[in-house]
């Protein structure tokens, strides 16, 4: 047993820290700094510099671009770049619809789509929840018909994240409707620029608009964007949703966050002294930077753990690290309510950009943050609710 | 970074776990608390030929050169079926002192003994009015000639009534809250002048109050520098505490073990209560709880030995902080999970809890260790 870094990995770790110092524009970095919104040409940029260097989708297959990484080295890739912080490839297309192209897909749609996913050349969304579907996911009704050589698909997916950007979305329908739930339904790659696709944009509490609805009305597409086989989806959805394990605790950001918090609290002077010199909000911080030091051991024990564990299958204490990762997100952004204090109140809105040169009402940083409290309680909700996962650890870890 | 154990510490492992399972059935346990000691001489004998007992010390020593890594298998084993032999008292806290500060002949006297099971050894550290402070040192060690003469009281000293020796700390200088002036001192259990009067603890073990008065201690028996203690004091702390938080994932994975099986067998309505989603929803906030606690307890032996003394007591105290709110969750939800069963004597699970209860309050608790933990400038430096 050695719970240090190898030098190896301690070496990697700067490399990974260099570059991304290096080669990371600085009006990206300071917009997640303070909390706002990155724009779609950012995202396209700095994945285009991460596939220059190769490192875009480093937990792919060697031949699809990867970069041959430990999980380890995966990990503190993914923690580098949220404590940046840095964006992250956009996930839908290199977490979820990515793998399960290399794994499902035919070699046509390998060829076709992975080299765009790695570029960002295509943006991809996730059509799984419907208003009918959300935790009991396959209960879902949007159904996708043979007519001719193409599939009709017809129904409503909801909470669409960037819709709005998305070249392509990964449709869930149903294909069969005689049989159980979990075994009609058909994993569907459709254009969005396909007649008959309507996007809606939702705002959300944070006043942002980051999700959408998604209606289809006779969308034709054509059947060789059927991944894997017929009314198998279900199956590839699972891999999906449990495929996602390195980084889902998001403690680089939890950790990013925290240094904001703590340089923000240095400037935020109560009474006569800077909050960050109040013993009880010191204790509150030292009380969340203990999670969130048990949560990253945790994180490695899983990750140590992944190499004896069977290839593919999900680890159920992954459900470990998505309740706790989620929960300290949102316990770092009411800190950051603590340490704005009244100041949170002054709404502004980001999508009116050329406003936010405008003098802010109190501090100019305050605005972003009641804005994101709000909008981090999405955490615990999506990805599987935490509620959910509680049940995945009774069941499949306690036996319950 | 590997978590894996190496094949000596997998043997380890799989010896204490045997031993215990074959020596400690809770009824069996009852036994051992019920004797005179508290706790079971033949059992101890049996650490010794496992070779428990000299494990943390120096094989040049007379011990097997074990690290923290090594002390925490053997104390979550002895946390899962709440065992009561004074292996903290004597080799993790009185053999801690001795391993960092005694000198070659102190160490050839008693550490072969200690390793062979032949020396029973407690740490009289804290006192009446003390609580967490291990500066805050009242009994005095007066210099007379050669010798010293100690007057005072220690409190709540592990184990001291079965102790063959002691080691106490008094203060040879300084003001009763002053950090320099500590003094540690060896003391047969029957010097003239040593009183002790022993008592059971809450959780089953035991304790003693101590009362000095002109004990004379031979120059011999001063361990390291009369003046320098609180180093030594505080580094023994923090392997005690890295000790004590495994030994507190014993008993919580123990804990949730038996609650997750009560769920699955105890029928109410018709059903077994583990299909209820409130109580399978608890247990599940349990095993996360166990989660973050067993990444601590693992935390706090990696840093037990940080030469860094700042880092390492950082790290400690984050461990301790994580491991009283586990230990306070997970204890406090196996007695409500067990209804009324959780209420009695007779079954085990009010003794787990009643030890982890008590874990939470030696070496300091939650509020102590966050207090600490304020004062610095946390883990997560600047990029
Ligand atoms: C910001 C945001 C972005 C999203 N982006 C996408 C996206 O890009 N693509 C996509 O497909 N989906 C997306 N989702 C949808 C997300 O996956 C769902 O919200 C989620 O699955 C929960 O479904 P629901 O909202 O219908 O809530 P419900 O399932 O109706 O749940 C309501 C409440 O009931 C609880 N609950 C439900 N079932 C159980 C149960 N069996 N036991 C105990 N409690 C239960 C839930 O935990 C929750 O507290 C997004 C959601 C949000 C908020």
């Amino acid at each position: 047993m050695d719970l240090r870094f190898t030098d190896d990995e301690l070496a990697f770790r700067d490399e990974v820290r260099a570059f991304i110092k290096q080669s990371l524009p600085d009006s990206i970095r300071q917009k997640l700094i303070a909390e706002r919104h990155i724009s779609k040409d950012d995202l396209v940029v700095w994945t285009r510099i991460l596939n220059e260097k190769g490192w875009a989708v480093p937990h792919w297959p060697v031949e699809w671009g990867g970069a041959g990484w430990s999980p380890m080295k995966q990990l503190i890739f993914r923690d580098e770049l949220q404590q940046a912080p840095a964006p992250e490839p956009l996930a839908f297309g290199v977490n979820m619809v990515g793998p399960v192209i290399y794994t499902f897909g035919s070699e046509a749609q390998k060829k076709r789509f992975l080299p765009r996913i790695a570029n960002l050349d295509d943006w991809w969304c996730q059509g799984f929840s419907e208003p009918g579907a959300g935790s009991d996911l396959a209960s879902l009704k949007t159904t996708a018909r043979r007519d001719g050589d193409h599939w009709l698909i017809n129904g409503q997916k909801t909470w669409t994240t960037l819709a709005q950007y998305a070249d392509w979305i990964f449709v869930l329908a149903r294909t069969d409707a005689s049989v159980k739930k979990q075994e009609g339904i058909s994993f569907i790659l459709v254009d969005m620029k396909t007649p008959g696709i309507t996007v809606r944009p939702i705002q959300t509490i944070d006043g942002g608009h980051e999700v959408n609805e998604v209606f289809f009305d006779d969308v034709r597409v054509p059947l060789e964007n059927l991944v894997g086989q017929e009314n198998k989806g279900w199956d590839y959805a699972k891999f999906l949703l449990g495929n996602e394990r390195t980084g889902i605790a998001r403690i680089g950001i939890s950790k990013a966050r925290v240094r904001r918090i703590r340089e923000l609290a240095s400037l935020s002077v109560y009474g006569d002294k800077p909050i960050i010199d109040n013993p009880r909000f010191r204790q509150k911080l030292a009380a969340l930077e203990v999670e969130i030091k048990a949560l990253e051991m945790t994180q490695f024990r899983v990750i140590s753990n992944e190499r004896k564990r069977e290839k593919g299958k999900p680890d159920p204490a992954s459900s470990v690290l998505k309740i706790k990762g989620s929960e300290i997100q949102q316990a770092t952004t009411e800190l950051l309510m603590d340490v704005v204090g009244p100041y949170a109140l002054p709404y502004r809105e980001e999508r009116e950009a050329d406003r936010w040169n405008e003098p802010s009402a109190g501090p100019d940083w305050a605005a972003a943050i009641a804005p994101t409290y709000f909008n981090m309680r999405k955490v615990s909700i999506y990805g599987g609710s935490n509620e959910i996962q509680r049940g995945i650890i009774a069941k499949a870890i306690l036996g319950l | 970074m590997d978590f894996d154990l190496s094949e000596e510490q997998q043997l380890l492992k799989d010896s204490v776990d045997r031993l215990m399972a074959d020596r400690y059935a809770f009824e069996k346990r009852k036994t051992y608390q019920a004797s005179a000691e508290g706790w079971s001489r033949e059992v101890w004998a049996q650490y010794a030929e496992l070779g428990l007992l000299g494990l943390p010390f120096a094989e040049a020593d007379g011990g097997f050169g074990g690290g923290p890594v090594e002390t925490m298998l053997v104390m979550e084993a002895f946390g899962r079926v709440l065992a009561l032999e004074p292996y903290l008292a004597s080799i993790v806290l009185a053999g801690g002192v001795l391993r960092r500060a005694a000198n070659a002949a102190q160490r050839q006297a008693l550490i072969p003994k200690i390793a062979a099971g032949e020396l029973v050894l407690a740490l009289a550290h804290s006192e009446p009015q003390s609580r967490y402070d291990l500066f805050d040192v009242a009994t005095t060690a007066r210099r007379e000639g050669e010798t010293y003469i100690l007057d005072g009281e220690k409190g709540l000293v592990l184990n001291g009534d079965s102790a063959d020796k002691l080691i106490v700390a008094a203060r040879t200088s300084g003001g009763r809250r002053d950090p320099a002036g500590i003094g540690l001192f060896l003391v047969e259990a029957d010097a003239p002048g040593l009183t002790q009067r022993g008592y059971p603890t809450q959780d089953g073990g035991r304790a003693a109050e101590i009362a000095l008065a002109g004990v004379r201690i031979e120059p011999g028996d001063v361990v390291g520098d009369p003046a320098g203690g609180l180093p030594v004091l505080e580094s023994v702390a923090d392997d005690a505490i890295a000790a004590l938080c495994a030994e507190a994932v014993g008993a919580m994975e123990e804990a949730l073990t038996q609650t997750v099986a009560y769920l699955k067998t105890r029928k109410q309505f018709g059903v077994t209560i583990g299909s209820f989603q409130a109580l399978q929803h608890r247990a599940s906030d349990m095993f996360v709880a166990l989660e973050q606690a067993r990444s601590m307890a693992c935390y706090a032996a990696m840093m037990a030995n940080e030469a860094d003394v700042a880092e390492r007591r950082k790290a400690i105290s984050a461990a301790k902080v994580q491991i009283g709110q586990s230990a306070r969750f997970i204890g406090q939800q196996s007695i409500q999970l067990h209804g009324g069963m959780g209420m009695t004597m007779e079954t085990m699970i009010g003794h787990l809890f009643k030890r982890l209860a008590m874990i939470e309050r030696q070496f300091g608790d939650v509020d102590y260790h966050l207090e600490k933990l304020a004062d610095t400038d946390g883990f997560v430096g600047a990029q």
